[in-house]
C-alpha cells in the first residue's frame, strides 16, 4: 500500500473516532492542539488503525507521537513492504 | 461467526420473540450502601497537580465514596445485604447462600463474607469471591449455577469494595478514579426456560495480563515488611493504557459472543449495564457493539470505579428509576485485574418492593 492510499485510510480513521471534520487530517495536524484528541483518543485512534490496517502497536511506541504524519510514519513502517 | 440482522428495537405490548433462559432466577430484591464520605474533583486537585476539568474530561468522574475510620468493607456490604433483604421482603435467615465478591476484604483472613454472616446473624454457606471488576458478573453466574442444581435456594450476592485504601496519595493517575461502596441482590431459583434469568454469559481470563494492574505486596508473593510498605507497595499499580485498549476490545468481544451466544442483536438489549471504570471507556466501547448512550446506565460521575460493586450499584441505581421492565434483555459487562472479564445476558424479572435509593453511612 503506498502512503497516499494509507493516509486515506488513516484519515477516515481519524473523522470516525475522533469525531473531526476530514479537511482538518492534515499530515501536519497536531492531535491535542489541531484535532482536539487527548491521550485517551489517541489510544483509540491507533486501536482503530491496528484494525484497518492489521498491524499492531505496543503502547510504547506512541510516545512522541504527537502529529498526524508521525501516525502514518508509524503505519507505513509496519505495513509489509509492497513485492 | 454468523451475524444476525439488526432489526428496529420496538417497546411492544407483548411479550417479544425471545431466546430461552438456559439458568432461571428470579431478583427478588436490590439494595445498595455507601459511605458518607465524599472526595470531589476539587479535594483531589488540592492534594495532587490535577482538575476537575481534566478528570471529568478523561474519566467522567465528578466524585467518589470513600469511608472514615471505623467503616470497612464488611460493613457496606451488610448495609447492603440488610437493604437487599428489606427489599425482598424476607429476613436474612431465608438465606442458605451467602457470596461476597471483593477484592477488597476487611483483613487477609477470615472473608470478608464472615462478618458479613455475623452482622447478619446467619450461619449458612458464606464465601468471597475475588474476580476483581468482573467479580459481581463472575458471582452471578456462579449463584445462577447454585440455584440451577439446588446447592442453594436463595443466594444473597453482595458486591462490595473498599478501594479508596489502595489508593496511593502522591500518584495522580489512580487517585481520582476509585471509590467506595456496596450493592446486593437476593437471587431465588426461578420458573424455567421462559422466565427470568441468564440467557447467556461469557466468564475468562487473560493471564498475559496479570502484571497490569496489581497491589504487589501484602501477599504471599511479597509478604508485607517495613520496607514494601515504604516502598508504596501497597497500593494499586496500573498501566492505565494497555489497561484501557484491552478493556476496550476484552469487552467488545465479549459482548458480542453472548449476544451470537443468544441469537439476539444489540437493539434487543433494554439496558447495557457496563463496569463502571471509565466513562472514555464506555464511549469507545458502544460504537463497536452497536448500543447507544440511551440503552446504557452510567453512574460512573458520583462514584468512581467501585470495582464488584460498581454493576450492581448500577443496576440497583437503575432499577429504582424505573429503566428495567419484566422480561426486559439486560446485558452486564465486567472487566478487571487478571486481567478477567464477565458478560452476562439476563432477561429481567424482579419481586422487589422496589429498591431504595442507596444508603449513605455515615462515618
Amino acid at each position: 500500500m503506498d502512503r497516499s492510499a494509507a493516509f486515506d485510510q488513516l484519515r477516515e480513521a481519524a473523522v470516525e473516532v475522533l469525531h473531526v471534520d476530514a479537511s482538518a487530517v492534515t499530515e501536519d495536524a497536531r492531535f491535542k492542539e489541531d484535532l482536539d484528541a487527548d491521550s485517551l483518543a489517541l489510544i483509540e485512534f491507533v486501536m482503530a488503525l491496528e484494525e484497518r490496517f492489521d498491524i499492531t502497536v505496543p503502547e510504547e511506541e506512541l510516545d512522541g507521537v504527537t502529529k498526524v504524519g508521525q501516525a502514518l510514519d508509524l503505519v507505513m513502517a509496519k505495513l509489509p513492504a509492497s513485492a | 461467526m454468523t451475524v444476525v440482522a439488526p432489526r428496529p428495537r420496538a417497546r411492544p405490548a407483548a411479550r417479544p420473540a425471545s431466546p430461552p433462559t438456559r439458568l432461571p432466577f428470579r431478583i427478588g430484591g436490590l439494595g445498595a450502601a455507601i459511605p458518607g464520605g465524599r472526595l470531589t474533583n476539587a479535594d483531589l486537585a488540592a492534594r495532587v497537580d490535577t482538575s476537575d476539568s481534566w478528570i471529568v474530561e478523561r474519566t467522567g468522574i465528578r466524585e467518589r465514596r470513600v469511608v472514615g475510620a471505623g467503616q470497612a468493607t464488611s460493613d457496606l456490604a451488610a448495609a447492603a445485604a440488610f437493604a437487599a433483604l428489606a427489599d425482598a421482603g424476607v429476613g436474612p435467615d431465608a438465606i442458605d447462600a451467602l457470596l461476597v465478591a471483593t477484592c477488597t476484604p476487611d483483613m487477609p483472613l477470615p472473608s470478608t463474607a464472615s462478618f458479613v454472616a455475623r452482622t447478619l446473624g446467619v450461619r449458612c454457606a458464606a464465601l468471597d469471591l475475588t474476580a476483581a471488576c468482573a467479580g459481581w458478573v463472575y458471582g452471578l453466574v456462579t449463584a445462577a449455577g447454585l440455584l440451577v442444581s439446588g446447592v442453594s435456594s436463595s443466594t444473597l450476592l453482595v458486591g462490595a469494595e473498599v478501594l479508596s485504601q489502595w489508593m496511593d496519595p502522591t500518584d495522580r493517575t489512580t487517585l481520582p478514579l476509585f471509590g467506595d461502596g456496596a450493592a446486593a441482590a437476593v437471587l431465588v431459583a426461578g420458573e424455567g426456560p421462559t422466565g427470568p434469568g441468564l440467557v447467556a454469559w461469557d466468564l475468562g481470563v487473560d493471564p498475559d495480563a496479570c502484571d497490569l494492574l496489581t497491589v504487589p505486596a501484602g501477599g504471599s508473593r511479597r509478604p508485607a515488611t517495613a520496607d514494601t510498605v515504604a516502598a508504596g507497595d501497597h497500593y494499586m499499580k496500573m498501566q492505565g493504557r494497555e489497561v484501557f485498549r484491552r478493556a476496550v476490545r476484552t469487552v467488545e468481544s465479549s459482548c458480542q459472543t453472548v449476544l451470537h451466544d443468544a441469537g439476539v442483536p444489540a437493539s434487543a438489549v433494554a439496558l447495557f449495564v457496563p463496569h463502571q471504570a471509565n466513562a472514555r471507556i464506555v464511549d469507545a466501547i458502544l460504537p463497536r457493539i452497536g448500543l447507544t448512550a440511551a440503552q446504557t446506565m452510567v453512574n460512573i460521575d458520583r462514584y468512581g470505579n467501585t470495582s464488584a460493586a460498581s454493576i450492581p450499584l448500577a443496576l440497583c441505581e437503575a432499577a429504582a428509576a424505573g429503566r428495567l421492565a419484566e422480561g426486559d434483555l439486560v446485558l452486564l459487562a465486567g472487566f478487571g485485574a487478571g486481567m478477567t472479564w464477565g458478560t452476562a445476558l439476563l432477561r429481567w424479572g424482579y419481586t422487589g418492593s422496589g429498591p431504595a435509593s442507596p444508603r449513605s453511612l455515615p462515618a
